[in-house]
């Protein structure tokens, strides 16, 4: 029998603990004594949403074809066991072998929210590894971390003995075949983690890295602290997507978990270039999937899983050429088979309005619309080119094929944003509705319904918005109060539900995406003061934070409420993507000029990320 | 057609609760491509169901499912195929075919076998069988019952059909022997069997009894000193669904579940 690193009472007492057993369908089983190098995979949050990330699976499957490897996983502990395992100092462990994580080799943290920063402190606590990165011996495991946040490690620099910029797939195997060397010829912690430094493309070492701060606050500078350390990372970007690595046996856990689904990525980037989006700059250029290696991964993991569902990942499905043929070979080859199709947010035309009729029930399903700023005016200062036109037509077409419920995604506090283009949002709206009720009653589908939800917008770094200042809560709260009153002001306000967001997650997360080293110490202290599950509201607690940032005398407007000169130096500006800050400014100024700028296909705005000698930039040059 | 497979679960397999097992079947029998009938509709869904809800903690060797199949193939092959995509601690035993008419498992649940092992570590009396047959020589056993509406007293002497202290003495007295068992041994040895009501007319759980008998023998009540292990799970031919939940079972002819179908 399989040994458990929790007893029967420990699992009868805590809710669901099923995230704590492993051996789920396709778990990777290995023999300890043909493995060189123990990998343990973390997403610092529960299970069921660490469970549903493609990124681990990918990374998970990639790095268990090595027979000199095996990857385990871990997740964060939820409340209710994190009191048990202090309480009776049971080290955390990974699912696969139930063997302490701080046994491993490594220790991957995947940083995909900032909100998740002190479920980092609580994974390495709660494995009995020092949280402080300096104070780790040649005991412990290197803790590594990847991801979206990585993009600005330095609010969580402390923590980490190594950040990995850029794409999973390039440069792990060297990493390991490196640790592998230097673990054979007995070389030390620090000695390998300078020679990754110095040979491995991609790989920040934080503490090998001193910055240097102004009076004001910003940084002066950021500095090697040895000369044979790179002075900038460069992104590592898989080029090659159509036929590279992607998991074939995904894991399949037993209890729902948020994607209980086979999960298909058709491309990867976007060519669109909202000035508010850090993954349409991160992931630039856009590199499309080949559709015949698609429709081959969908049947092998559908039959490897069994899941009922299939759905497609990418950041703009749309502008995946190929759309209508994989969408209708997945319906075509398994809606037999009782697997449902769920389909991404597409441009309603009618490609979308014909597969949608297909998949879902037209009654119950609704259309979505994205148009992020409620006028023509904010959504060209942004970038985003939906017009109003658009989404009336889409809108009047789908109620005319029996759609009847709508829902509609828009930002507060974008820049320049003025109380004319709030109440914008209202009135789109309700013009949504009374397009509605232009169609005769006798061929209506009873009322429509419009949900329309509002976030605030959190300017990230590595966008054209990064020198922005963020509104503050007071701000924030005051919009959405005017925008609640303006609802209520339409003609149509009984069809039309408004949804908001909390204001004091936002800050933090605002502080955080912008934030330098000096934050690792505010971090440090939350957690301590309690803070875990930070993006759980029942777990939040704005006030420890506080607290914390006023023990270490730092104010968080510094990060938030602050325009940035053109010439400063921001805390990752030490990180290439390709993308250039150049570019970036040039972009932050079109905005405010309100001019919009075409996408990649349409033309080339010169972005950078050129130099990865691929993707979009050269489609149709060859 | 219809058919109905027999089950084993043990191991971590104990704490995946019966929602969460009924998808792992869905997902298993799609895997391995079953032949298994869909709902009509939108969100098509197998049409399979289970015989009786196991708790969460608890082990088996006889759970029952019931699943409408297009077309099947040999019992043995059919049993081959799932197991070949299954973990090892959930493991299909048997798989029969049942007659077009009949009554799916779940209807005709009537009474359940369980093997009680006392885990190691916890205080449970030397001489308990002696302590247990007493407890059980008392004319009635009043104990109250709550569900998630009320709270009633319930005397539950009569649900206890069987019992005994080891696995030959409880087969001689069910006529049922389990070749095989995945129920989980402990050092100490200590086990209690009986047969015991379920089902929808009256479900009575072990856990009831084994805080009637704590209470009974003096010992302080602990749930976790207790692996309840299921064997089997029986229908009872004379069930009259109009009896009275006090005349329930009274003329009781117990067969298993998988005695109404036929090997393929
Ligand atoms: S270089 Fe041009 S085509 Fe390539 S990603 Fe940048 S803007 Fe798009």
């Amino acid at each position: 029998m399989r040994k458990l690193a929790l007893s029967d009472e420990i699992l009868m007492t805590v809710e669901k603990p099923a995230r704590y057993i492993g051996n789920e369908i396709n778990m990777v089983r290995k023999k300890l004594e043909e493995i060189d190098v123990r990998f343990c995979m973390c997403f610092p949050d529960v299970y069921e949403i660490g469970m549903s990330h493609l990124g681990i699976q990918i990374l998970y499957e990639m790095l268990n074809q090595r027979a000199d490897t095996y990857c385990e996983r871990a997740y964060s502990p939820w409340p209710d066991l994190d009191k048990i395992l202090r309480e009776k100092q049971i080290p955390l462990f990974a699912l696969e072998t139930q063997d302490p994580i701080k046994d491993f080799d490594f220790l991957g943290i995947t940083l995909q929210y900032e909100m998740c920063y002190t479920n980092i402190l609580q994974v390495l606590d709660l494995s009995q590894i020092p949280i402080y990165a300096k104070d780790r011996t040649e005991k412990d495991p290197i803790v590594i971390g990847g991801g979206p946040c990585s993009y600005n490690p330095e609010p969580i620099a402390d923590f980490f003995d190594i950040f990995y910029i850029g794409e999973g797939e390039t440069v792990y195997y060297q990493l390991l075949d490196l640790y592998k060397e230097c673990k054979a010829a007995g070389m030390s912690r620090e000695a390998f983690l300078k020679r990754a430094a110095q040979e491995v493309e991609g790989i920040y070492v934080p503490q090998f890295y001193q910055v240097t701060y102004q009076a004001d606050g910003t940084i002066s500078k950021f500095e090697p602290a040895y000369p044979e350390i790179p002075k900038t990372i460069k992104k590592q970007v898989q080029m090659d997507l159509k036929n590279t690595f992607y998991p074939e046996k995904p894991l399949v856990p037993y209890i729902k978990v948020t994607q209980d689904r086979v999960v298909l990525e058709i491309q990867r980037g976007c060519i669109r270039g909202c000035r508010f989006c850090q993954a349409g700059m991160l992931y630039r250029p856009i590199r499309p999937r080949d559709i015949t290696f698609l429709k081959d991964r969908a049947k092998k993991m559908l039959e490897n899983t069994g899941h009922e569902e299939i759905s497609l990942s990418s950041l703009s499905s749309s502008d995946y050429k190929e759309l209508p043929e994989l969408v209708y070979y997945l319906i075509d080859t398994f809606r037999e088979q009782g697997v449902n199709i769920s389909l991404p947010s597409l441009r309603i035309d009618a490609f979308a309005l014909d597969v949608m009729s297909k998949v879902q029930d037209v009654k119950k399903s609704s259309l979505t619309f994205a148009p992020e700023a409620g006028s023509q005016r904010l959504r060209d200062v942004i970038n985003k080119g939906l017009t109003e036109e658009v989404i009336l037509k889409g809108a009047m077409d789908a109620f005319q094929s029996g759609w009847n419920r709508v829902k509609l995604y828009f930002m507060l506090g974008l820049p320049t944003e003025t109380l004319e283009d709030i109440e914008g949002i209202a009135v789109l709206s309700d013009k949504i509705a009374r397009e509605y009720y232009t169609i005769p009653k006798s061929e209506r589908n009873g009322k429509v319904s419009i949900v329309s939800s509002t976030s605030f917008f959190v300017p990230k770094p590595f966008t054209p918005f990064q020198w922005t200042r963020m509104n503050t809560s007071e701000e924030f709260l005051e919009k959405q109060r005017f925008l609640n009153g303006k609802m209520k002001e339409q003609l149509n306000q009984k069809s039309i539900k408004y949804n908001w967001h909390e204001a004091e997650l936002t800050q933090l997360e605002g502080v955080l995406a912008r934030g330098d080293r000096k934050l690792s110490k505010v971090i440090y202290d939350a957690y301590q003061a309690g803070c875990i599950f930070d993006s759980w509201s029942e777990y939040f607690h704005y006030d420890r934070w506080m607290d914390a940032f006023e023990k270490n005398g730092i104010d968080p407007l510094f990060y938030t409420a602050r325009e940035r000169e053109k010439e400063e130096y921001f805390p990752w500006d030490f990180i290439d993507i390709g993308v250039t800050k150049d570019f970036l400014w040039r972009e932050y100024q079109k905005g405010q000029a309100e001019e919009i700028t075409a996408n990649c296909r349409q033309k080339c705005a010169g972005c950078g990320a050129m130099i990865f000698g691929g993707g979009v930039c050269f489609e149709g040059k060859n | 057609m219809k058919v109905r497979i027999k089950f084993s679960k043990t191991g971590c397999m104990k704490f995946i609760g019966h929602l969460d097992v009924m998808r792992y079947f869905q997902k298993a029998i799609r895997r391995c491509g079953l032949d298994v009938s869909y709902s009509q509709g939108y969100n098509p869904h197998q049409l399979i169901s289970f015989a009786a809800p196991l708790g969460v903690g608890l082990t088996s060797d006889g759970e029952y499912m019931d699943m409408q199949l297009e077309s099947s193939l040999s019992s043995a092959e059919a049993i081959a195929k799932l197991n070949s995509v299954m973990n090892d601690e959930i493991r299909v035993k048997s798989y029969v075919a049942l007659e077009e008419n009949s009554k799916n498992a779940m209807s005709i649940v009537a009474a359940a076998d369980y093997c009680i092992s006392i885990k190691d570590g916890y205080d449970f009396p030397d001489q308990y069988e002696q302590k247990f047959d007493e407890f059980l020589t008392q004319k009635s056993i009043i104990v109250t019952k709550k569900t998630k509406k009320s709270e009633k007293e319930i005397d539950i002497r009569p649900y206890i059909y069987q019992f005994a202290y080891t696995a030959e003495q409880f087969a001689a007295k069910t006529g049922n022997v389990v070749e095989e068992t995945v129920a989980e041994q402990y050092k100490n040895g200590k086990k209690i069997y009986m047969q015991i009501t379920t089902g929808s007319v009256v479900n009575i759980k072990p856990e009831l009894i084994l805080e009637a008998f704590s209470k009974y023998a003096g010992i302080v009540y602990e749930p976790f000193a207790y692996q309840i292990h299921r064997q089997e799970v029986y229908a009872d031919l004379h069930a009259d669904p109009k009896d009275s939940p006090e005349e329930y079972g009274k003329n009781r002819e117990l067969v298993t579940l998988e005695s109404f179908g036929k090997v393929l």
